[in-house]
């Protein structure tokens, strides 16, 4: 009986495994390509400073500044900070 | 006629091709070696090139290639008489479409994994493969206008499977989001996947849809064809693995379920074969059997869309070269089956001979809707399913591999229109919403160009698009014999199936045009010129490049 489970166990598994290949099989480089360009992305937006890449989001979303204040103070506060800790952009 | 002589005569021809004639292909004419390094083993990247164990690759490239299609064609080709249907897609799967699907496996190993189209510029040249892109733009034209009328008249002939039809996308929508999201067991989801399905088939039948007599001033065929190429565009923009890829894998488990029930139900049945061996009394303004039999049967017998299958994903993960072997010229087989199983169906699935005159009343009639009713009819007959569950099974089968065919269809459309937008730099034209629109207004004007104010008649082009089709077959076939040439394997093989397409294509097209003019359909008739100019060219291409081909062989072997 344990040996019959056991058995049927494996083949429960091998049929998993190939029907995961099938399934995935035809669209894995599609979904690959679209996950890498997502990622590219991503890294550019984040290391954009470091690798020299001036980072077109803080210019583009320049004016949404006065929005972002509000946010911005309420943020520190938040954290426990009297005062804006950064030296280079004031709050309260 | 018993139609199990007819299963046995034509599966054990098809077997005997396999054994025998794809081994002699493999070893005397294409020459297979393990110790060639496949592209996938080469630039194996996990991506692209991942080698695949052979069986599950033949699974994704036979269900890739098999659609509606060899089901429609068949179908449609019987109105001549079972026999010379039989004949063509039995010795068509072993002499042409095996060795087509072998070949471009093969031609695009032993080149980088490259596709036909990318083969067709460099083995040939420049000018063929501007040729190439214009037969496979218009092959993808016709092959979406077509299955939206084929979609359309199932659903308004069963419209118990409207429900099925439609459900059948959700469960594939629930299905990508619990293997995505949920990252739930693959086997559990298939089971509750298919339980789902065949319980929406069974309920169907007692919840009819049927559209009003006029939606907006457009008869119910219109309507359906607009909805579905309205589905078609939003499905062929989501990402891949939303609706595309789950739904490729039911229609996968259906194509295996359905046809293991069609022969198991033939078997057990044994249905008489009613339709006449040839058709002597063809209805008025049926077009001559010879040469329109071998366009209107192209897929099942040799299609060239498989040469895009074969050298796109397939190529990238063949293990081992040998492997080839199963999974183009097995795979062929498996489409052949199917075109079989529909011929059975739409010749031995009706109890008398008037039954299956009245339904092939007139050319272009039957098809589908034949293999549809006949199916049911062997299928209820074997397994002592309802009928109306029977038929609403092939219903869905047949509207869900259209539906398939065409997203993915318009899908490839679309990237032609960006790549023309980025070639000549016209900005919108490579966005993809403007390019998607642009493929659906294409195809809805031929659809109703060629088939009326309610698109009902679209089904005329079939013969053109089988046409196109054997055209771009012919493409791929003249870069495997080039090849064949330079390395001095026997050519005849490729050669003449080669030589067979194209003449029968192109004497297909002037029966044809000559046939529009009488009947003055100017539509069809530039249509039909339109594709006769490709096959000149194509036909030219053949000459130039096989005599190129020859005289470099002369030259090197003379140099020796």
């Amino acid at each position: 009986m344990k040996k019959t489970l056991s058995r049927l166990k494996y083949l429960y598994q091998k049929a998993s495994q190939a029907g995961a290949e099938y399934y995935n099989a035809p669209y894995r480089a599609a979904i690959a390509r679209a996950r890498r360009d997502e990622d590219d992305l991503f890294m550019l937006l984040v290391f954009s400073e470091m690798m020299g890449i001036p980072n077109p989001a803080g210019w583009y979303c320049m004016e949404l500044q006065p929005l972002m204040l509000e946010r911005f103070h309420d943020w520190h506060t938040r954290m426990g900070m009297e005062r804006s800790p950064l030296d280079n952009f004031r709050c309260c | 006629m018993s139609s199990i002589i007819l299963m046995v005569l034509g599966l054990g021809g098809m077997a005997l091709g396999f054994f025998v004639y794809s081994k002699f292909l493999a070893h005397v004419v294409f020459k297979l070696s393990d110790s060639f390094k496949t592209p996938a083993e080469e630039f194996e990247d996990g991506i692209d090139f991942v080698p695949t164990n052979k069986f599950v690759l033949w699974g994704h490239h036979f269900t890739s290639v098999a659609g509606a299609a060899p089901i429609v064609g068949p179908a449609i080709a019987v109105i001549w008489g079972w026999l010379p249907a039989f004949l063509w897609v039995t010795l068509g799967t072993i002499f042409f479409a095996g060795v087509h699907d072998f070949g471009a496996i093969w031609a695009s190993v032993r080149n980088k994994a490259k596709s036909v189209g990318t083969l067709t510029g460099e083995v040939v040249g420049g000018r063929a493969r501007a040729i190439f892109s214009i037969v496979i733009f218009l092959v993808l034209l016709m092959v979406n206008a077509v299955f939206g009328v084929v979609i359309a008249k199932l659903l308004i002939n069963n419209p118990g499977a409207v429900v099925p039809v439609w459900g059948a996308i959700a469960v594939a929508l629930v299905i990508g989001q619990a293997i995505y999201r949920a990252k739930m067991s693959l086997p559990l989801v298939s089971i509750v996947g298919v339980i789902a399905l065949y319980f929406l088939i069974y309920i169907g039948p007692s919840m009819p849809v049927s559209l009003p007599e006029s939606v907006a001033g457009l008869s119910p065929s219109a309507a359906w064809i607009i909805i579905l190429f309205v589905y078609a565009a939003i499905a062929s923009l989501l990402p891949v693995w939303v609706l595309l890829q789950p739904r490729d894998y039911i229609n996968g488990l259906q194509l295996f379920v359905g046809l293991a029930a069609l022969y198991a139900a033939v078997l057990i049945a044994n249905p008489t074969v009613v339709a006449p061996m040839i058709n002597v009394d063809v209805p008025a303004g049926t077009p001559s059997m010879i040469p329109l039999l071998f366009v209107t049967i192209a897929c099942g017998a040799i299609s060239g869309f498989h040469g895009l299958v074969a050298s796109g994903t397939t190529s990238k993960q063949l293990a081992k070269e040998s492997d080839a072997r199963f999974v183009g010229y097995f795979g062929a087989t498996g489409e052949g089956a199917l075109a079989l199983a529909a011929i059975i169906a739409a010749t031995a699935g009706f109890a008398s001979l008037a039954d299956w005159q009245a339904m092939y009343h007139s050319f272009g009639q039957g098809g589908v809707l034949a293999f549809v009713n006949g199916g049911a009819t062997i299928l209820s007959a074997g397994t002592g399913l309802d009928m109306a569950v029977a038929a609403t099974m092939l219903t869905v089968m047949a509207a869900l591999f259209a539906g398939t065919t065409m997203d993915t269809g318009l899908r490839l459309q679309r990237y032609i229109f960006q790549e023309w937008g980025e070639i000549y730099n016209i900005k919108w034209m490579a966005k993809p919403l403007p390019a998607t629109l642009l493929s659906v207004g294409t195809c809805l004007a031929l659809a109703f160009g060629a088939g009326g104010a309610d698109g009902s008649g679209g089904l005329l082009i079939w013969p053109l698009f089988g046409t196109t089709n054997q055209l771009l077959a012919g493409l791929t076939l003249l870069v495997v014999t080039v090849m064949l040439v330079r390395k001095g394997s026997p050519t005849f093989y490729t050669l003449a199936p080669l030589v067979f397409v194209l003449a029968m294509s192109l004497f297909a097209l002037l029966i044809q045009l000559k046939g529009f003019y009488d009947k003055a359909d100017w539509f069809l008739f530039t249509m039909d010129l339109v594709v006769l100019v490709a096959a000149i060219f194509v036909t030219l291409e053949c000459i130039a490049a096989l005599k190129r081909a020859k005289a470099e062989m002369r030259l090197s072997s003379a140099g020796d």
